[in-house]
């Protein structure tokens, strides 16, 4: 019994040990840097494996395999929509000044429909880093071969065309669908959106033929179109995108409606303008180097560096379209 | 096609059988036990706590890691099952009805071995199925649309209830809806509406799975302990692990066995590959399908002690989660909570699984499955020999056990969502259901209506949308309405036996 007992002891020992390594690598210790940067921490708002987790991951390789910084550390803190993240970055603003928060258009739309009472403006916005435009989509069999023939079906009927999108009612793939009809000369409330909890399932949606039409981000459509599965009929860019030379765009067929879900970083409200200018630096460094284009590319983004000031005055123009058009579709008053 | 599967296993196997991957492998399995059998903890903890591990290694390594630890969770759970009727997680459930009982006659050791060979069999043959027919099988299930899927759901709910046994049909279907309104809670995934949160952002993203997981069974079975005043793992020390090390299973029970595994290793597979429904839906299916496929003799058998009882949840479980790697691998829907967790570490390497990645990175495809099969064999091979010395850890006296699983109940919590108000929130909930197990009420519907309530509630809404609040959907397309049949049926059966008992009865009376 001595003996059993021993071994318990040592197992259980032994998986202490092992949790607290885990323990510790998670709660890696923030210490305030210099300027000159050798490490950045990265706040997640988000669980593992989401949208702002690969983006804050790969800039966080990118600046490593460069050798731009030395360590990059990360941190998911999950809950209310990157509620809770911005709390905590908010509350204890004054330890955080080697943190950077990722965040990308979700943020201006849960502002504006209260999701939290903080906005963009109680951080300091350090820099747009990339952005991924939206597109429409439509399976390979769909009789769909323009954005044209959509709006000419929903001018017919607008029940015929059902719009699937990965976020929820007013959630960012909505609220596109909707600027695009309405862009298109149509009223946008009676744009029929069928939400899912995921881009991907509202993918499987549309290749199921629960929908015509999916509301989606140009990264996350480009590898079945490749393959022939489903076909882009429109993005949201200015111009077209290098990935898809023969993909047109909503302006090149007489829609006026451009939308780009940027990806960036924010640091703690009252970040001292040197540290700000530091990670500007860091970042506008990273987009020369090969380890950024290797991991840009496979990802299916685009660049979109838009550092300080000019990022705030992009969110705000951001926040006047998206803010107008839910009120046209009366998701805020 | 032939030729690409040919290639494909071949890269998966030069991968797989690297040295390190071997090692890797093998200490999978052996966390993937070692934490699987720790009463309380499933797989979906041990692999979220082995996540943070795999940061450090290559895509592929860290991929066979995750698979390892997956398979050893299983085998790990089921072992917890048996042994002392605490199942880790919804998947095991089913396990404890028939393998507790087995265990509790003076034949633990048989119960292990048969557990870990339907285990070994069920994994083996749905990973070779999974091979074969991954693109095939993609294929059926993309045409599954909402309404399907919402059948699909209540179809498992019924199912649920309908074979809650000895928990008793009312107070399962009770438990069924307070996991349905516990699913409601959080964001509305069709209108963006908060409903319950009581102003708190805590709530907004709805509670944790693992939470609940975690509250309903680890901890209350923490405080069940405690309660209890007589210690479970003496009982335990006592007789049976004299009794363990005899692992022996006749040959005549191999056969009595041995259509069960086949069936339900095809039956398991299939759930498996249906997105959004995952082992514990194949264990209870299995475990039912077995029941009312049964001889009348073989029958009465069932909850009792049956090793066709035993065998069948534990084959289908684990054909299931091979099965739950076809949405995952071929179109990035995750089939369980188990492949939920390990797609966010797939995507965390900056692999988004999906068709696309059946095509540009066909190495991890095939070094996933491989590593899956050789998980397996490791598993029977490794852990046989090593029962009784493992099961030895269900004797920790409770004033180490108790602290442990409260331990790792808050670490497995705070990990998943790294928010401290889940540990409040898992403390309250398992209070409420210390009380509701102590008048009898079973847990695992809770889990499973919790699942599939949100799942349900989107693809019924999504439904209604499409078919412009039409009912018509239920009827209109074809595989809607067979699924809907196959519950009517489900439902009416346990009615109809029991009409028919009684008719029985009032003719001999």
């Amino acid at each position: 019994m001595k003996v059993l007992l021993k071994t318990i002891f040592n197992r259980g020992y032994a998986i202490t040990a092992l949790m607290a390594v885990i323990i510790v690598s998670f709660a890696m210790p923030v210490t305030a840097t210099e300027p000159a940067l050798d490490q950045v921490h990265f706040l997640i708002p988000g669980g593992a494996g989401g949208g702002w987790d690969s983006t804050a991951r790969g800039v966080g390789k990118a600046l490593r395999d460069a050798g731009i910084i030395k360590k990059a550390s990360y941190e998911n803190m999950s809950g209310g929509g990157g509620g809770k993240a911005l709390n905590h970055l908010i509350s204890t603003a004054r330890r955080q000044h080697g943190t950077m928060m990722v965040n990308s258009t979700p943020i201006v739309i849960r502002s504006l429909t209260g999701v939290f009472p903080q906005s963009f403006r109680d951080l300091t916005p350090i820099a747009g880093v990339i952005a991924d435009y939206a597109a429409f989509v439509v399976p390979k069999k769909s009789k769909y071969q323009s954005w044209k023939d959509i709006i000419a079906d929903f001018k017919k009927d607008p029940k015929s065309v059902r719009v699937a999108g990965g976020s929820v009612k007013g959630g960012m793939d909505h609220l596109v669908a909707a600027l695009a009809f309405q862009a298109a000369g149509e009223d946008p409330l009676k744009v029929r959106y069928v939400p899912y909890d995921a881009g991907g399932k509202a993918m499987a949606g549309l290749l199921s033929g629960d929908t015509q039409v999916l509301s989606t981000g140009f990264s996350e459509a480009v590898g079945l179109a490749n393959q022939g599965e489903v076909r882009i009929l429109a993005v949201t860019s200015e111009k077209r995108l290098p990935q898809a030379p023969d993909t047109l765009t909503l302006k090149e067929q007489g829609c006026d409606a451009t939308f780009a879900n940027w990806r960036g970083f924010f640091g703690a409200p009252g970040l001292p303008e040197k540290n700000a200018v530091a990670f500007q630096e860091m970042l506008a460094k990273m987009y020369k180097t090969p380890e950024w284009e290797k991991i840009r590319t496979s990802r299916g983004w685009q660049n979109l560096y838009k550092p300080g000031k000019e990022f705030y005055t992009f969110l705000e123009k951001q926040e006047e379209v998206i803010g107008g058009l839910m009120r046209t579709l009366g998701f805020i008053k | 096609m032939w030729d690409g599967l040919v290639t494909g296993m071949m890269v998966g196997i030069q991968t797989t059988l690297i040295p390190f991957n071997i090692a890797v492998v093998l200490f999978g399995c052996f966390v993937g036990s070692f934490i699987g059998m720790l009463p309380g903890l499933g797989p979906i903890t041990a692999v979220a706590l082995m996540i943070p591990v795999t940061y450090g290694l290559e895509p592929s390594s860290g991929m066979v890691l995750l698979a390892g630890v997956y398979y050893g969770a299983i085998f790990g759970g089921s072992t917890c099952s048996i042994l002392i009727n605490a199942p880790g997680e919804a998947a095991t459930v089913a396990t404890a009805f028939d393998g507790y009982p087995l265990a509790q006659k003076g034949y633990p050791g048989k119960a292990l071995a048969i557990a870990a060979y339907s285990s070994f069999s069920g994994g083996t043959i749905a990973v070779v199925l999974l091979m074969l027919t991954a693109p095939a099988m993609a294929h059926v299930a993309k045409s599954f649309q909402s309404c399907d899927y919402f059948a699909l759901m209540v179809l498992g709910l019924t199912a649920v209830s309908a074979f809650a046994g000895r928990g008793g049909f009312i107070k399962a279907l009770l438990m069924t809806v307070v996991g349905l309104m516990l699913a409601t809670i959080g964001t509305d995934q069709t209108s963006g509406v908060q409903r319950f949160t009581f102003g708190t952002i805590n709530l907004l993203d709805g509670l944790s799975f693992v939470m609940l997981a975690m509250a309903t069974f680890a901890i209350t079975e923490a405080l069940m302990m405690i309660l209890k005043r007589e210690d479970t793992t003496e009982v335990f020390g006592s007789e049976n692990v004299s009794n363990i090390s005899n692992l022996k299973v006749t040959k005549k029970e191999f056969k009595k066995i041995a259509p069960t595994i086949g069936r339900c290793s095809l039956l398991g597979f299939f759930i498996g590959a249906l997105p959004g429904a995952g082992a514990t839906l194949g264990s209870f299916l299995s475990y039912g399908m077995e029941r009312n496929l049964a001889k009348s003799e073989d029958k009465k058998e069932f909850g009792k002690g049956s090793i066709i009882g035993l065998s069948a949840p534990e084959t289908g479980n684990n054909a299931a989660s091979s099965g739950s790697f076809v949405p995952l691998l071929t179109l990035g829907i995750p089939g369980s909570g188990t492949t939920a967790v390990m797609l966010g570490a797939l995507i965390a390497y900056g692999i988004e699984p999906g068709p696309r990645m059946f095509v540009e990175r066909p190495e991890i495809f095939w070094t996933v499955i491989m590593s899956m099969y050789l998980g397996n064999v490791f598993l029977l091979v490794l852990n046989l020999p090593l029962i009784p010395y493992f099961a030895r850890l269900l004797a920790v006296p409770r004033t180490i056990l108790i602290p442990a699983i409260a331990f790792f109940s808050i670490i497995g919590v705070y990990l998943v969502t790294f928010n401290t108000f889940d540990i409040y929130m898992m403390i309250g909930i398992s209070t409420v259901a210390l009380l509701a197990r102590m008048f009898g009420f079973p847990m695992a519907p809770i889990l499973l209506g919790f699942i599939l309530g949100g799942l349900m509630e989107d693809n019924l809404r999504r439904s209604l949308i499409i078919y412009d609040g039409s009912l018509s959907f239920l009827w209109e397309r074809p595989i809607t309405l067979t699924i809907n049949l196959i519950t009517i049926a489900i439902f009416m059966t346990p009615l109809i036996q029991l009409i028919l008992a009684s008719g029985k009865k009032s003719k001999t009376d």
